[in-house]
């Protein structure tokens, strides 16, 4: 099976403290990955290392076999890698459909080309199609900031689709989200998986969406991985129940 | 599906023939306003770009003016360049500088480019009064030519209008492309989040320097108009102040609104004119114009326009909720 990403020996640390302490792991081909671990364990961290919104300490990140450390976030989206943050992170003065058309358009030519083409850079409709496969049509001219928390992370985790991404690294979707939400988000990220192959690695607190959602899981404390395998599996091991279910 | 005309496009192609037509009685002193509401519309233009759009603050607009201003002045006079030429490298010139400015601070801190540019807004001023071989130093530049172009004597006040007027519809008619292109979508990205932008993607680097650049080129652009429309420039114009004052317009008139910068220009340079009748208390009127429209109306006039706007819809929204309302309760009662 391919590797998607791997991160070999990935460390941050911000003075004395040792947030992420040498973490090793890789996410395969299709594969819906679920990181979990305490507060404060390190995972947005560790995302922020693998992402190149910090630098890390020491390690290395590898995205399909090849070295990816240090690049910027932008440049890593443009290789296919695309990501959510903890924090809600719409463009709160664009609409619905701007705020989609935004998270496609840097994919789409050049910036000579961008600039001088046309206006949606060719991507109306598939803002569209993306507006329409997480129902958020009667919202599509809306400005996003006027959204309730619930649409507004949904439309969140939809620009984080728009390029066509082949890998996908959210961080706490189901924060904050109710219910219903939260049903309409897994089956979408479901879908899209099974539909376009895009791989996910997810860091959650809920876990019963994890459990449910991820083929494999991660566990963190302390900046370490504590254990790694199967729902079933993890759910098992003493270590984890010690750390961080049993809680 | 319809294509709609864009309202600030249609504001443009509509303004442009009653401009041309509406001064034509103006004496010459009426018609040197209305020219310097639409070069400085022009530099505001380029601040708002880099401050209203791409939300970097520029303290230096005035700065670019003067760029441009003796760009123009010395290479049509000493050099006998043609107007054209100088206009193109006047913008060059502060595109360049922009560049150059805007490099080394994006590195350091967004928030660098604001000392950095006040810091070189100073150094323009500077060099303009003290560098005598080369501006003329407090006693300036005399005897800007105003430009021949095609054969046409523009030296009349009528003419030179009018051609400042088509100058200032092409340039806003560029503006108006950048901004509805995806460049003025990442601008607003960059203002609004510019770490969402970078994941999405989005070279904040290049469109922040770039957003920098443009901006700063209007100020050229406006500069090479400025030079000839007083025919003589001294230090003062460019001063710290000056820049002050355009960052001013751009809030006023609405910052980040397409059409902000010639209301705000129309109350920064055309109102302190309007109010002269009132004799020595027009600073005075013009400063309280200025305070209480901030006090009301912090997002400038084209704010105050838009959040109407937005409440009429709000109001129509639940008209329409209102009506629905019997519906509902018939249907919970069957
Ligand atoms: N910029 C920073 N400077 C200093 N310390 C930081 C910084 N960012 C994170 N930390 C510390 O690093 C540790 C890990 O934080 P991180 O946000 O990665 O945890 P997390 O696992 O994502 O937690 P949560 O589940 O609450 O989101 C915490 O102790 C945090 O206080
Ligand atoms: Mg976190």
């Amino acid at each position: 099976m391919t590797r998607v990403l791997e991160v070999k020996g990935m460390k941050k640390y911000f003075g004395g403290i040792r947030a992420v302490d040498g973490v090793d792991f890789h996410v395969n081909q299709g594969e819906i990955l679920g990181i979990i671990g305490p507060n404060g364990c390190g995972k947005s961290t560790l995302f922020n290392c693998i992402l190149g919104q910090l630098t890390p300490t020491d390690g290395e990140v590898l995205l399909e076999g090849r070295p990816v450390t240090g690049l910027y976030p932008s440049q890593l989206n443009r290789l296919g890698v695309s990501r959510t943050f903890q924090l809600l992170q719409v463009f709160p003065t664009l609409s619905v459909r701007e705020n989609l058309i935004l998270a496609g358009q840097e994919h789409r030519g050049t910036k000579l080309t961008r600039l001088f083409g046309r206006g949606d850079a060719g991507l109306t409709d598939a803002a569209n199609r993306m507006i329409a496969f997480f129902k958020l049509e009667h919202l599509a001219d809306q400005k996003a900031g006027g959204l309730s928390y619930g649409q507004q992370k949904l439309l969140d985790a939809a620009m984080a689709f728009m390029a066509g991404p082949k890998l996908v690294l959210l961080d706490e979707p189901a924060g904050g989200v109710n219910l219903t939400m939260l049903a309409a988000l897994k089956e979408r990220l479901e879908a899209i998986n099974r539909e376009q192959g895009a791989t996910f690695v997810v860091i959650e607190h809920n876990m019963d969406f994890v459990m449910s959602l991820c083929s494999r899981v991660v566990v963190m404390a302390e900046g370490r991985v504590l254990a790694q395998g199967t729902p079933a599996e993890v759910r098992a091991d003493p270590a984890v129940v010690e750390a961080y279910l049993g809680h | 599906m319809t294509t709609r005309l864009d309202p600030n496009l249609a504001v443009i192609l509509l303004a442009a023939p009653i401009l041309w037509f509406a001064p034509a009685g103006f004496k010459a002193y009426g018609l040197y306003v209305v020219s310097l509401w639409l070069v400085m519309s022009i530099a505001a233009m380029g601040l708002n770009l880099t401050l209203g759009y791409a939300g970097l603050k520029s303290l230096a607009q005035a700065g670019f003016i003067g760029i441009g201003a003796y760009t123009t002045a010395i290479l049509t006079k000493t050099f006998g360049v043609s107007w054209p030429l100088a206009f193109l490298a006047s913008g060059a010139l502060s595109f360049a500088v922009g560049v150059v400015l805007g490099f080394p601070a994006l590195r350091v801190k967004f928030h660098y480019l604001a000392f950095v540019t006040l810091a070189f807004a100073m150094f323009v001023f500077l060099v303009a009064r003290n560098e005598e071989w080369l501006t003329g130093g407090v006693y300036g530049f005399s005897n800007i030519p105003r430009p021949v172009i095609f054969g046409l004597d523009l030296s009349r006040a009528l003419p030179f209008y009018r051609f400042v007027l088509v100058v200032t519809v092409v340039l806003s008619l560029a503006m108006w492309w950048l901004l509805r292109s995806p460049w003025g979508r990442a601008f607003l990205a960059l203002r609004e989040n510019w770490m969402r932008a970078a994941s999405l993607g989005v070279d904040i680097r290049t469109y922040t320097l770039m957003a920098f650049a443009i901006g700063s080129a209007w100020g050229g652009f406006a500069g090479a108009l400025y030079a000839p429309l007083v025919e003589f420039i001294d230090p003062a114009p460019f001063a710290i102040s000056a820049s002050f004052v355009m960052l001013l317009t751009v809030v006023v008139g609405g910052s980040g609104f397409f059409l902000g910068p010639f209301v705000g220009a129309f109350l920064s340079f055309v109102l302190p004119e309007l109010l002269r009748v009132t004799g020595g208390w027009y600073l005075v009127v013009y400063a309280s114009v200025v305070l209480v429209l901030l006090v009301i109306c912090p997002t400038g006039i084209l704010g105050l326009v838009e959040r109407a706007r937005d409440r009429l819809s709000q109001r129509r929204a639940a008209a329409l909720r209102d009506a629905a309302r019997p519906m509902l309760e018939g249907s919970e009662a069957r």
